[in-house]
């Protein structure tokens, strides 16, 4: 079974309806460590040997955040720009990450509809993503499409719980195989045929 | 001459109001000023003040009692548990040397009786409270080796004078039972009990007073701060104080000894410094009398008739307790200047001697001339000692021990980022410690020999003395120093060191240490940029782990500390800067200032903790969201 680390980060998550909802279940999750990055560094002084350790001992990372800007919160950077080190994550002898997964988990209050070329916001998540997969790929992980719960705010209360139970399938599903013939068919991971 | 109340006390006013602010212009200790201004008003001199000195002096006597109470104020019973080995050790040495070497001198070159040398040997062992303490306070020299010392061996000898009170009437030759009358004031109650009742009565009174500073003095102390009425607050401390010290007396133990007693019981209780402040005024102005009726009482007829006699036996006592003194210290291990220091600070007979004296001439053990030409040592040594002091800080202490300032090569570092770190307390030793971690080796200031000399060791540059001396600063080399860094506890050397230097070097960065806001605000008005009050951050960081334990976020609870203490610093310096002219202003501002922090409170409480911040807030969008699509329904 992979062992999946969630790198949780939103600078407040106590007024965020929807991610209050999908981490809350997590816990019950075997195998699924869940790591709340604003609770654990308020102040940015990221403990880096610690979560190098972290990274270690799992299989799959998540980033899971909403999106700020076509962006992660600055402290998800912060621990990206700090924990990947040269020679450690990447580089000649970088090679602590190699053979893992990596994938976005996030929010957005806009509609998946407002994100393509003809929508407001001009791209598809999965292009607003490049840099998260790129960092990946240079970190010889393997990324996998996002998972998203998308148009927030105007998600029902029966919606948004169908999206966790989606985003806690999607994980099993994640911890059992991650064959590659049934994700690559996906734009996101929502997609998959198994958790719908 | 008497006259009546008020015209003594306009001349003992007089006399304190001009000699004191000499004795401090000269640079001596205000103990100094006191006993001069008492000489020059006494019998002998302006004769402004007759036989009625010798009341005063019993009265004054309660102004010691009020101080022993304010010390114990300030000593918590477990710091008094953890002393009691010096004060057992270094007091008893220092009270059985001094009585023995003393009483051998007594007894065989000055061909004094037996009871009389024993006599003279006990009170030449106590030294004076009054004055040592507070000098110590003056010179803010409590937390030193010396300072310690000093106090437990005072202590020690404020139990010990109750054996002592017990022990003379042994001496007399009328079989130790006295007619009643020559008893006096300080009747004591249980004198014709056998002593296993005497030694329980004394138990059980110590016992009440641990009692009923819990479960009497702080119940009522709540009630009458209840009724808002701030005098009866004073009156209540003197009750207290008073109480302990008729119970003391009615068992025959020292009133000082009680109330230091009743002050440590009080230590824990909430009304600390409310005590403290109510009391401090009364206490400096009973000792500052209690010094002029020892100056005052010295008799210089006495004196006339027997000068070398008088001279020769000042010398030898003092030199006797200082050589004692100077043993104890060397047993002890303090350091060879604390110890000079130790040796000075007590050399004097202390006030004890007035009773001890009285009593011993009562049961007709001491002749009146006996009486008198110790009486008057004693006074001459506690005017003298302050002298020694000033002599032995002068011009012995620089040249022994630890030195004002050690030559050592600086570093290029140093030399180019000079830095100046006044005060290596706990709070100094952090900052010091944090620049070096970063190449930068500040210029120490410290008080503390041995901290001093620990610090030279660990390689820091160090000068020792007093930080409020502009010579030290000079020779630390502020001329040419990048910043000072004030990391010093008592608000009052802060103040003078800031004034002082903002005057001869008001171009130099000053980075000040304030105990609060109104030290900070103090600090403010003298221009200075940064404080840094250190009861604000620690505390703001220990309420948020608070709240984070109650659930809230840390990192909302991060951004909101760092807003409050920013909105706390800007309101103390929109007070600072509207600074009023005149001082009835300043209080209706201070109270608007008041005002103004439960206006702010109450917005915090209203308005919520998330309000103020809006980022990050999808409720907001979701919200505005809704609002548009109704509207646009309605259209």
């Amino acid at each position: 079974m992979n062992s999946i680390l969630i790198l949780f980060a939103h600078p407040k998550f106590e007024q965020s309806r929807t991610n209050k909802r999908l981490v809350q279940q997590l816990d019950q999750l075997e195998g699924v460590t869940f790591h709340d990055l604003y609770e654990s560094y308020p102040d940015f002084h990221i403990n880096i040997s610690y979560e190098k350790a972290l990274l270690a001992r799992h299989d799959i990372v998540v980033w899971h955040h909403p999106l700020y800007w076509y962006s992660c919160p600055p402290l998800m950077k912060q621990w990206i720009d700090l924990v990947l080190e040269y020679n450690w994550a990447y580089g000649p002898e970088g090679k602590a990450l190699q053979q893992k997964k990596c994938l976005n988990v996030i929010t957005t209050g806009g509609l998946r509809e407002l994100y393509c070329s003809e929508g407001s916001n001009h791209y598809s998540v999965n292009e607003f993503l490049r840099p998260f997969e790129q960092t990946a790929r240079l970190c010889n992980m393997e990324y996998l499409p996002p998972f998203t719960v998308m148009g927030t705010h105007q998600l029902s209360d029966a919606e948004l719980a169908n999206k966790c139970k989606q985003y806690v399938q999607m994980l099993r599903f994640l911890q059992k195989d991650c064959s590659p013939q049934v994700i690559e068919d996906c734009v996101m991971l929502n997609d998959i045929p198994q958790i719908n | 001459m008497t006259g009546s109340i008020l015209f003594q006390a306009i001349v003992f006013l007089t006399g304190a109001l001009i000699c004191v602010p000499l004795a401090k212009r000269l640079g001596l200790s205000s103990v100094l000023g006191y006993l001069l201004a008492g000489i020059l008003i006494g019998p002998y001199l302006l004769g402004f003040v007759g036989e009625e000195g010798e009341d005063i002096l019993h009265f004054a006597e309660f102004g010691v009692v009020m101080m022993l109470f304010l010390i114990g104020l300030e000593i918590e019973p477990k710091n008094f548990w953890s002393m009691r080995k010096t004060i057992l050790g270094m007091g008893g040495a220092q009270v059985l040397g001094t009585m023995i070497v003393s009483f051998l001198l007594f007894y065989y070159p000055m061909d004094l009786s037996y009871e009389v040398s024993l006599t003279f040997s006990m009170v030449v062992s106590l030294s004076s409270t009054a004055i040592t303490l507070q000098t110590l306070k003056e010179k803010s020299l409590f937390d030193t080796t010396y300072g310690a010392s000093s106090f437990s061996i005072l202590l020690f000898q404020d139990i010990i004078v109750i054996f002592m009170l017990g022990l003379i009437p042994l001496l007399s030759s009328e079989d130790g039972t006295l007619p009643d009358e020559n008893q006096g004031e300080a009747a004591n109650l249980l004198a014709n009990l056998p002593l296993g009742l005497q030694t329980l009565a004394i138990i059980l009174s110590v016992v009440l007073i641990v009692v009923a500073g819990r479960y009497l003095f702080v119940p009522m102390l709540r009630k009458v701060a209840a009724t808002g009425v701030r005098e009866l607050s004073t009156a209540a401390a003197f009750m207290i104080v008073c109480g302990i010290s008729l119970l003391m007396e009615l068992v025959g133990l020292s009133p000082a000894l009680g109330a230091f007693l009743g002050g440590v019981v009080l230590a824990t209780s909430e009304f600390k410094h409310e005590l403290e402040s109510t009391l401090e005024p009364f206490k400096d102005l009973l000792l500052g009398l209690f010094f002029m009726a020892v100056g005052a009482s010295i008799n210089f007829i006495v004196i006339k008739e027997n000068p070398l006699g008088i001279g020769g036996m000042l010398l030898a006592i003092i030199f006797i307790k200082a050589v004692v003194l100077y043993g104890v210290g060397a047993l002890f291990k303090l350091k060879m200047d604390q110890r000079l220091l130790l040796t000075v600070g007590l050399a004097q007979i202390g006030e004890f001697a007035f009773v001890l004296l009285s009593f011993a001439f009562e049961l007709n053990i001491l002749s009146k001339n006996q009486m008198d030409i110790l009486l008057v040592v004693t006074a001459l040594t506690m005017a003298l000692t302050p002298i020694l002091a000033l002599l032995n800080e002068r011009l012995i202490l620089p040249k022994v021990g630890t030195k004002e300032s050690e030559k050592r090569p600086i570093d290029h570092i140093a030399k180019q980022h000079k830095v100046i770190l006044v005060g290596f307390g706990h709070f100094g030793s952090t900052i010091g410690r944090f620049l070096r971690s970063h190449g930068i080796e500040a210029t120490i200031l410290d008080f503390d020999s041995n901290r001093v000399d620990f610090l030279r060791k660990m390689g820091f540059e160090v000068y020792y003395g007093d930080a409020t001396r502009m010579d030290l600063l000079e020779s630390a080399g502020i001329a040419d120093a990048h910043m000072l860094i004030s990391a010093l506890d008592h608000p009052d050397t802060t103040r003078k060191l800031v004034k002082m230097v903002r005057k001869k070097y008001p171009d130099l960065e000053l980075l000040v240490r304030a105990k609060n806001r109104y030290e900070a605000f103090e600090l403010l008005e003298l221009g200075v940029e940064h404080i840094y009050r250190e009861s604000l951050d620690t505390s703001v960081k220990m309420a948020s782990d608070a709240l984070s334990k109650l659930g809230f976020r840390k990192y909302t609870l991060y951004r909101q500390a760092q807003n409050f203490i920013k909105l706390d610093e800007e309101g103390l310096r929109e007070i600072a800067k509207n600074r009023p002219e005149d001082e009835k202003e300043y209080i209706f501002k201070a109270r608007e200032a008041i005002a103004q922090q439960e206006k702010v409170l109450e917005q915090d409480w209203k308005r919520g903790i998330y309000q103020n911040d809006n980022h990050w807030d999808s409720e907001q969008m979701r919200l505005a969201r809704e609002a548009g699509r109704n509207s646009s329904n309605v259209s």
